[in-house]
């Protein structure tokens, strides 16, 4: 394996085993604060149990997100020490502001864990709520960071010198908002259906079915709701790379030719030998409205760009093509689950209703995988967008594969491991939590 | 605004060889026990280190984060020619971090417990000890920026007598911490007394251990001693230190006063880590051609500078109080899980 192969994988490796960690991290402590709210209000003991049930999974997923973190904060340099050498001043500010997050975060949750009748039911609270606030901070800066390799902003660039640095305004770079959106709404609808569809299939097996159906309910309502919400960031975003790298918005929609009202394409396998895409369904026009607003307004094909500078076509077209795929199937589970919380009751005592939702587990990770995979294969051959190459910024330290495959070993046992815990926690709800209190209840599915 | 930050890069090395010390001590120490005394460590070690450990890791972070902001040349030199002993301290991070919440978090408690505490005794030992050969590698004064070769480039900066040395002396000193902390969280007379025994073993090892370094300090020709003795201030925070250590002793023989002993290790250390630090500042990391590269000169520009300087005394003015008050909170007090 060459190095710089080796160098990249391993990026890609550590950055999506964190990213599912530290989506879980910024949404599930919500769940928990809104199970603990309504503990509180209501005094009935199965929220309590739910957020405690909630808060040990939180703890697992906080640390396995921790740590790969810490992992990744190394490995910037140990992988790219080029790029850190000159990005690191530039583009730091949002790490030194995400260390502060994250320090909180960990002292926060250090409270929460442990505080249980220890402080007053409503600080208890608030640290937890805390936890997640400090947590969504972290993830927007660190996006924010992302955002500036995507569109580097605050230095002049001359003679391979990095000059006149302002870090702030690195920091509130052009991307930052539209991937900060798009990035913490994933998190939500992620991490939602996720919860949900465990919840689910536990309610469809008919054990502890009110504590289950109590979590459902609130893991999927925040599932959907931002379900949702996630095609309108979605445009924004698009709109945003058509303007600021056009050659990732041709390599999404593989679409070779610059041209005016351009077609959407949906599906197909892009043929780059002969630069057009096979199999496809074309919408006319819809690319230049969805680009740009307008249905005639031109959109900037491959063809506009240098061969060299290609993103690999294949990879980010697909990628694309199965994160908007799994966008729209969860946000019409989501109107679905609306409809059923106010218009047919019926439906929540369906057992094809949580058989959905099972299957809709592993969807929205899929979706968040696949988008990074466009934000990052989308942007190269460039680390820094226009300004470096990632082979110029690749160590030079020989045989990163043995690297690559110990990381890679590393992180499949730690998956296997939380896989495990999770399954042990979950298989122990009713031991720990939930005896007989509510045997009586059932949900009767037809 | 460059002293405000190399203020901040010394305070978090320096908290973090104290507090992350202090916690992959007790995995170092759980390494070394017998059996009985094992399970008193470990409970201890959950109960004392639960709450805090996470924050106790989070100096690390921030040490990274000032280097690679404010100090990239140091950062991409350690990354480039520390490359291997820094993978082999995430790898014990990992394991150790994991391994601890996963054998406190485990809703099942069985014969996966015995796997949890291997990785995690081990890698309590594992990652001071290369955290202790990276920083021996510093000012070693083995990196050299135009080796051509593998082993020049990547083996020989660390894999040397020098800073083993140093990777050994610095898990005496976790070991120590942990040792003298846990003396403090014991709640009986029987359990105080073997912490103080093992802070008195521990103590004596930190000692010797100490002093092997600056005998192959001597031999590699590396000017650590003579440095120290000719360094006005380097010298007076030495004896201060070694001042300490009988009045550390006093009380250790006497069996009381934990506040103090902690407070005296925590002391020591400090005066250690400032006597070597201020000796060599502004140089952070030397060179095998005689060169070093320094907080002063191979810095960020001005501007990113005075940004993160900024962003840590904000961020310290969040951090701090609520830090304190978690130590605070959980000092003494039994919690419910």
């Amino acid at each position: 394996m060459e190095n710089l192969l080796a160098a990249r994988s391993q990026m890609a490796l550590s950055l999506g085993f964190h990213i599912i960690f530290s989506c879980i991290g910024m949404a599930m402590p919500f769940f928990m604060a809104v199970s603990h709210y309504k503990w509180i209000k209501s005094g009935d003991i199965q929220y309590k149990n739910l957020t405690k049930a909630w808060s040990k999974g939180v703890a697992i997923f906080f640390v396995t997100g921790a740590v790969s973190g810490t992992m990744l904060s190394f490995e910037l340099g140990l992988l790219w020490p080029a790029f850190m050498k000159h990005a690191g001043p530039i583009f730091g500010m949002p790490f030194s502001l995400e260390g502060t997050a994250f320090f909180i975060e960990a002292i926060a949750l250090g409270f929460y864990l442990y505080g249980w009748n220890k402080f007053s039911a409503w600080f208890h609270w608030f640290t937890g709520l805390m936890v997640g606030i400090t947590g969504l901070a972290s993830g927007i800066l660190v996006v924010a960071a992302n955002a500036w390799m995507n569109s580097p902003s605050g230095f002049d660039f001359a003679n391979g010198q990095y000059l006149n640095v302002d870090p702030i305004k690195a920091m509130l770079n052009d991307a930052w908002f539209s991937q900060a959106l798009h990035m913490t709404i994933a998190a939500f609808v992620s991490t939602g259906f996720a919860v949900a569809g465990i919840h689910a299939l536990m309610i469809l097996r008919g054990r502890n079915s009110l504590f289950h159906w109590k979590a459902f309910k609130i893991a999927a309502s925040f599932g959907s709701v931002f379900a949702i919400l996630q095609p309108i960031s979605g445009d924004i975003s698009a709109k945003d790379v058509a303007v600021r790298q056009p050659a990732k918005l041709a390599a999404m929609e593989a679409h070779f030719k610059t041209e005016k009202r351009a077609s959407l394409i949906i599906g197909g396998i892009p043929n780059v030998k002969e630069k057009k895409i096979d199999y496809a369904i074309k919408i006319p026009g819809a690319l230049s409205y969805l680009a740009h607003g307008n249905f005639n307004a031109e959109v900037k094909g491959l063809d506009s760009i240098p061969e060299v500078e290609h993103p690999p076509v294949a990879i980010t077209h697909f990628a694309f093509q199965v994160m908007v795929g799994c966008g729209m199937v969860l946000m019409i589970a989501g109107i679905l689950f609306h409809i059923a919380l106010f218009k047919k009751k019926n439906w929540l005592q369906a057992s094809w209703f949580f058989k959905l939702f099972v299957v809709l587990t592993p969807l929205g990770y899929i979706a968040l995988e696949a988008g990074w995979m466009v934000t990052e294969i989308g942007r190269q051959p460039w680390i820094i967008y226009g300004v470096m190459r990632t082979a110029e910024a690749v160590t030079p330290m020989p045989g990163i594969q043995y690297s690559f495959y110990l990381y890679s070993a590393v992180y499949v046992s730690l998956s296997i491991m939380v896989t495990f815990l999770l399954y042990r926690q979950i298989r122990s709800i009713p031991l720990k939590y939930d005896k007989d209190e509510n045997s009586s209840f059932k949900i009767n599915l037809m | 605004m460059l002293y405000i930050d190399i203020l901040f890069l010394g305070l978090s090395i320096l908290l973090y060889l104290l507090l992350g010390g202090a916690d992959f001590g007790a995995g170092i120490i759980e390494l070394f026990s017998s059996e009985v005394t094992k399970n008193k460590t470990r409970q201890l070690t959950y109960r004392a280190i639960g709450p805090i450990w996470e924050a106790n890791h989070m100096w690390l972070i921030i040490t990274i984060v000032i280097l690679f902001v404010g100090f990239p040349v140091v950062y991409s030199t350690l990354s480039v020619h520390l490359h291997i002993p820094l993978l082999v301290m995430l790898f014990g991070i990992i394991a150790r971090g994991t391994a601890f919440v996963f054998r406190h978090y485990d809703a099942v408690k069985d014969d996966m417990q015995k796997v949890y505490n291997l990785i995690f005794v081990y890698s309590s030992f594992i990652t001071p000890f290369f955290l202790g050969i990276i920083a021996g590698s510093l000012i070693g004064g083995k990196i050299n920026l135009q080796a051509t070769t593998f082993q020049d480039a990547f083996i020989a900066p660390w894999f040397n007598l020098f800073s083993i040395s140093v990777g050994l002396f610095t898990v005496c000193i976790c070991g120590f911490l942990a040792a003298v902390y846990l003396i403090g969280e014991a709640q009986n007379q029987e359990d105080i007394k073997i912490f103080i025994r093992k802070a008195k073993r521990m103590n004596i090892l930190t000692v010797l251990a100490g002093a092997l370094v600056f005998v192959i300090a001597e031999v590699d020709g590396i000017p650590l001693y003579r440095g120290l003795l000719t360094n006005k201030i380097s010298l007076l925070a030495i004896i201060a230190a070694s001042i300490s250590l009988f009045f550390l002793w006093d009380y250790l023989l006497k069996n009381k006063a934990k506040n103090i002993v902690r407070i005296l290790s925590g002391f020591q250390i400090t005066m250690i880590l400032f006597a070597v630090g201020y000796e060599y500042f502004p140089a952070f990391i030397m060179l095998s051609d005689g060169n070093y590269i320094t907080l002063i000169e191979d810095t960020a520009p001005q501007s990113t500078l005075s940004a993160l300087a900024w962003a840590l005394i904000i961020g310290s003015v969040f951090i701090l109080p609520a830090l304190f008050y978690l130590y605070y909170s959980f000092q003494h007090k039994e919690h419910e899980y």
